[in-house]
């Protein structure tokens, strides 16, 4: 399969590949996938008082597009508020990386990571966590 | 001088020989003949190449020249040994035994089988690969017409027992036919001592053109048959009609004999790389060999490397051309089936690379392949967020996991 450049870019050069301290209440961490499909993506945000995400890592173990849609999902979300994050949509991913079909799957995990991420921020706070989606598959 | 990619997926399919295709040359366009026609000597020159490449293909495999039957490889060959014999043997029986690691050209056509009324039995191998003898011996019936066991693995490289395998087939009067596209040609095959009736090969894993391959079928004890599943011009006394591709059975023949010429050579060096490439790799940690490494073709190595994937293995090691046993590389995200069969966990065969050598590798090469593969693992393991958690001593099946 033929990755495009951008694909191949993010997977050769990760961006914010790392570990935020879950243990704070700032931090949200969403971990979506499962090792038996082959994919697994952790995302940490790291928010201010005024709901900004100041920061965000990831880790993935999965194919190139899994890779490359969690490292982008990451440099989106650094400066967005939490509200502006949640607007974030897996077809954003897909187009932006030149997703074929076939891995449009990984898109829809590194949305659900961000949206999984914040929920955990939401709980953590005290802030009721929202209806998610369920499953797109 | 390193020339990348490097290939190292000679299961899937090996680089022509030279010295094969020097062979083959004059048959395009001097030696054109048609090996059927019998008035004129292009129609002679053809077909005495076909007879002398019978003869080379025998001395490989140790049978007679009269019991190979060409075909255009061994998909072909075991679609026509399989519904072959179902046909021919219908008065005799319905029920076939076959294994869950086969190639697809044997499971599906056992599949086609069952729709048309037949009975198959798919028997379950070990965590080394193996089938047991006793399961074997144990499904028999007295329908039982055909015992269809691969020689040897295409993704795990493991070798069944095959001379006991015969041995029960024979005891309850049934026919043996091995799928043995990824022995002949690497390991010494005799029909004879193996106990074999029918057997399928190919040229293009062998050094050999692509599109040409055999079915060989057994003329004495037993004598057997099978049903043509091509109508036309009864060549191939009767059981594959259609005009021999006589550039490419020259390619074979070509191929057997250096085969059989240069195989103990071949493999000592082989088996000599393929073993330093593997102990190399398995000093990375949590990496693991899959399927027996007692009974194992020499050129072929399968490693999964816990904790990365395998498709995102895959590009990481760009440099190398070799083959996955995650399917997300298809359509299905289902991983390797032959490796589930073997009992690996999804996650483990996700992570598996193959690795299959040929007489062309060379030390470089895998000098190179043991750097690149190391770096690649270390790399994404830093990405991982499973290897984080290995790390920490958090046994991954305790999480339940958001199935996708």
């Amino acid at each position: 399969m033929a990755y495009s450049d951008k694909v191949i870019d993010h997977y050769s050069n990760p961006r914010n590949v790392g570990t935020l301290d879950k243990a704070k209440s700032n931090v949200g961490t969403g971990l979506v996938g499962a090792p038996e499909c082959g994919d697994v993506m952790r995302l940490q945000i790291e928010v201010d008082e005024n709901q900004i995400i100041t920061d965000a890592k990831f880790k993935t173990f999965g194919c190139g597009s899994a890779i490359a849609s969690s490292s982008l999902a990451t440099e989106w979300l650094k400066g967005k508020s939490v509200d502006e994050a949640l607007a974030i949509d897996n077809m954003d991913i897909v187009e932006e990386l030149a997703l074929p079909p076939v891995k449009i799957h990984c898109s829809v995990l590194a949305e659900d990571a961000i949206k999984s991420a914040i929920n955990d921020y939401r709980v953590k706070n005290g802030l009721p966590a929202l209806e998610l989606p369920k499953s797109h598959h | 001088m390193l020339t990348l990619p490097i290939y190292l997926d000679n299961n899937a399919t090996t680089p022509l020989d030279p010295r094969v295709l020097e062979a083959m040359i004059p048959y395009f366009t001097q030696k054109f003949g048609n090996a059927a026609s019998r008035n004129h000597p292009f129609g002679w020159h053809a077909e005495e190449a076909v007879d002398y490449a019978r003869e080379q293909i025998a001395a490989l495999i140790n049978c007679s020249p009269k019991e190979i039957i060409f075909t255009s490889g061994a998909t072909e060959s075991d679609n026509l040994a399989i519904k072959g014999v179902f046909e021919m043997y219908a008065s005799k029986g319905n029920h076939i035994i076959t294994a869950t690691t086969e190639h697809k050209a044997v499971l599906d056509t056992c599949k086609h089988i069952e729709k048309l009324g037949g009975k198959v039995t798919y028997l379950p191998v070990n965590a080394e690969g193996l089938i047991d003898l006793e399961q074997l011996e144990n499904a028999i019936t007295d329908k039982t017409i055909l015992i269809s066991i691969m020689y040897a693995n295409n993704e795990v490289g493991v070798i069944q027992p095959i001379r006991e395998i015969s041995r029960i087939a024979k005891k309850h009067g049934v026919l043996f036919f091995t799928d043995a596209t990824q022995a002949v040609g690497k390991i010494p095959v005799d029909v004879e001592a193996d106990g074999i009736d029918l057997m399928a090969f190919s040229a293009h894993k062998m050094y050999g053109p692509k599109g040409v391959g055999a079915l060989y079928v057994r003329r004495k004890n037993p004598r057997v048959k099978v049903t043509a599943q091509m109508d036309g011009g009864g060549h191939e006394r009767g059981m594959r009609s259609g005009t021999l591709n006589v550039p490419g059975i020259v390619g074979l023949g070509k191929a057997a004999e250096l085969a059989k010429q240069d195989m103990e050579k071949d493999t000592a060096r082989i088996s000599a790389m393929r073993d330093r490439l593997e102990r190399e790799l398995l000093t990375l940690e949590e990496s693991y060999v899959n399927g027996s490494v007692e009974h194992r073709l020499p050129h072929v190595s399968n490693i999964s490397f816990k904790y990365v994937e395998g498709e995102g293995l895959m590009m990481g090691v760009k440099d190398l051309a070799v083959s996955s046993g995650s399917a997300c590389t298809s359509a299905s995200l289902e991983p390797s089936y032959v490796l589930k069969a073997l009992g690996l966990s999804d996650d483990l065969a996700h992570s598996s690379l193959r690795f299959g050598l040929s007489r062309f590798t060379t030390d470089e090469e895998i000098d190179f392949a043991i750097g690149h593969v190391k770096e690649a693992v270390t790399k994404l393991r830093e990405m991982s967020p499973l290897w984080e958690m290995f790390k920490e001593g958090i046994d991954l099946n305790s999480i339940e996991w958001a199935e996708h």
